[in-house]
């Protein structure tokens, strides 16, 4: 199919422009595996209990292994929303320097020049993903293969949806001054709502309610779940729901903003 | 059958600046343009004129808020991928975007993916990108970064990212801005390669006249949005009707235009002063360009008028008209006078730099 063909085309020559300086891939892991290292052991100190609120309450007592198996699918999250929220400001170069319209006067599919990009930065997130688990591993993570596939399942649905939208925005923004502040100020409360550092069941009564509102608490729940060893409980089919319908109507909007943006 | 066809392209842009009213620029304001099937097609227009924004409608970059037009065939708005699939498109590089490189891409992937996107054959692809690597004297360069290369390799680059397709039908905005005299008339050696070898039609947008008038067959003059005039460069002189009088009166220069514009001989009378403030209307610069029927004979009469008034001259020059001439009868200014910004070639045709030293000896 001509879409697909297209996309790869795309997704090949911004594979090889990620890799001429691979560096960068290893410097977007350095804030999560600053959190695994500096704000890690902080919980490996918490009463036991405290960390399983938000998951099945199986987890059992406290200690290094319940704080890694918490944390590391919350620095997880954070990689999945900080990577691919931020994508777009390549694309405003990319308009800037003409590469957008010259792909556009080649009969490529218009929404492959979105797709291959996106693919790219899906991959790199899975393969940052990996390395984070492993140094998760090496400070005393103990996490069943499965529970982190399931985890790269998640990141994969997170990173396609918002890295979509994402260059929908920024290419219809067409400026980093604009679109800087406007990032900043969605993902950082989705964040701090979805319960990445500390339980969202710590607390008021209100900021749980609030906290409902943000998809990814869902999936991070989802998530913990996994590590936890369960895979077939509400908690689990809540996550894969909204991690699904998240992507897709992500997908949506961002490609039909994509198309639109024709000036 | 034509290979361009359009009628009444439009483009008006809105802009709403917060709080104010929606601002509208009408940049192109309903233009026809015919293009025969292996032409050569210069398109002329000073700084703002609506030249980009024509190109990138008839590229399907951007939907004409009026107007329709068939491409190669294949209608601009029904089959937007039918008009891309066969023209090819170098961008302005200067402007809103650039010419389309990427800095951290080299040269010879540049070429490849270009080809990728066509959905050429690898084998194929890398055979005319060493072919077009030679043709456009990218030779040595094909594995630096585009962001290594001089101005003009890299617009070079970027003419050779538009042919790699082969298209019938090219696009080429500015393609010789930042060339030097010797990349420029291998570019020309080039175009003319194309239209002869493979018959590709080539429509082009140029501010250098000489370069419209060596290498076009025809040429379309744009002003505010409007085709104000177009035919073969030879038409567009001819339609002038009459020789170019350019002299330099000292003293009374007003006194002296008035004089020569009751002769029966003289068609128009224009100061050209140093064409840059707009001062100089009532000729006080003491520059004149007057258009005159049969000019050699008309030389002699038209010295004595002013020698009976008592004004004398500095010097005097007859000349045929140029495309230049043209541009300032059709459009009411010289190509060299509206922006100084813009780039703008240093060695232009003898009316130009008659026009930069007049301005400078007096300054
Ligand atoms: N996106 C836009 N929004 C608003 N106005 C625009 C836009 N693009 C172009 N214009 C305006 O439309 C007019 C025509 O612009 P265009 O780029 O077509 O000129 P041009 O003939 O190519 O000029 P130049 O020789 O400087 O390249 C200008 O007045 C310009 O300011
Ligand atoms: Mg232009």
């Amino acid at each position: 199919m001509t879409f697909i063909d297209d996309t790869l085309t795309v997704f090949r020559r911004q594979w090889r422009l990620s890799m001429r300086n691979p560096a960068w891939v290893l410097i977007a892991l350095m804030q999560p595996v600053l959190y695994l290292a500096l704000f890690g052991p902080l919980l490996t100190r918490l009463p036991a209990g405290v960390l399983s609120g938000g998951a099945s309450a199986g987890t059992g007592g406290g200690g290094t292994a319940a704080a890694y198996k918490f944390f590391v699918p919350g620095l997880l999250i954070q990689l999945g929303l900080f990577g691919s929220t931020f994508v777009g400001f390549a694309i405003i170069s990319d308009w800037r320097s003409g590469v957008i319209e010259r792909f556009r006067v080649t009969p490529v599919s218009r929404l492959a020049i979105m797709a291959g990009r996106v693919l790219r930065d899906v991959v790199v997130l899975v393969v940052q993903a990996v390395i984070l688990v492993l140094v998760g591993t090496a400070f005393g993570l103990r996490a069943p293969v499965t529970a982190v596939l399931v985890s790269l399942g998640f990141i994969v649905l997170v990173a396609l949806g918002l890295a979509s939208v994402s260059y929908a925005t920024a290419l219809a923004l067409k400026s980093e001054d604009a679109f800087a502040p406007l990032v900043n100020s969605v993902v950082v409360p989705l964040m701090l709502l979805s319960g990445i550092m500390l339980p969202m069941t710590l607390g008021p009564g209100w900021l749980q309610g609030i906290a409902r509102v943000s998809p990814f608490r869902y999936i991070i729940d989802a998530m913990r779940e996994a590590f936890t060893g369960t895979y077939g409980g509400t908690i689990m089919l809540e996550g894969v729901a909204v991690a699904v319908g998240l992507a897709i109507a992500c997908m949506w909007l961002g490609s039909r903003a994509f198309l639109r943006e024709n000036t | 059958m034509p290979i361009i066809e359009a009628k009444g392209l439009a483009r008006t842009f809105t802009s709403r600046k917060r709080g104010g009213r929606p601002n509208a620029v009408h940049a192109v304001r309903g233009i026809d343009i015919t293009v025969a099937d292996g032409e050569i097609v210069g398109f002329l227009g000073p700084n703002g004129a609506g030249k980009t924004t024509t190109l990138r409608m008839l590229t399907t970059l951007l939907t004409p808020t009026a107007g329709t037009a068939t491409i190669a065939g294949a209608d601009l708005l029904r089959d937007p991928v039918g008009v891309r699939r066969r023209t090819g498109y170098v961008p302005q590089a200067i402007g809103q975007t650039q010419g389309g490189t990427d800095n951290q891409c080299k040269v010879t992937e540049e070429l490849l993916d270009q080809a990728a996107l066509y959905r050429i054959g690898k084998d194929e692809a890398r055979a005319r990108a060493e072919l077009l690597i030679g043709q456009l004297d990218l030779g040595g360069l094909g594995d630096r970064l585009v962001k290594t290369l001089s101005g003009g390799q890299r617009r070079r680059l970027e003419i050779a990212l538009g042919l790699v397709h082969r298209p019938p039908l090219v696009f080429l905005d500015e393609p010789s801005t930042g060339l030097d005299p010797q990349s420029r008339s291998n570019l020309w050696g080039h175009i003319r390669g194309l239209r002869d070898g493979l018959g590709t039609t080539v429509f082009l947008t140029t501010h250098y006249l000489e370069e419209a008038d060596a290498l076009c067959d025809r040429v379309f003059i744009i002003d505010h949005g409007v085709i104000v005039a177009d035919g073969t460069p030879d038409e567009l002189k001819r339609r002038i009707s009459g020789d170019v009088v350019s002299l330099r009166v000292n003293g009374d220069a007003g006194k002296a235009r008035e004089l020569l514009a009751r002769q029966p001989v003289v068609r128009d009378v224009a100061a050209t002063g140093d064409g840059e403030s707009g001062d100089n209307r009532d000729g006080d610069g003491g520059a004149l360009r007057l258009t005159v029927f049969h000019g050699a004979e008309a030389l002699p009469s038209l010295l004595r008028v002013l020698d009976d008034a008592g004004i004398t001259m500095t010097s005097i020059n007859l000349s045929r008209p140029t495309l230049d001439d043209v541009f300032l009868t059709m459009t009411g200014r010289s190509l060299r006078d509206d922006s100084p910004s813009a780039a703008q070639p240093a060695d232009a045709h003898p009316a130009e730099a008659q026009l930069a030293e007049n301005g400078s000896d007096r300054g």
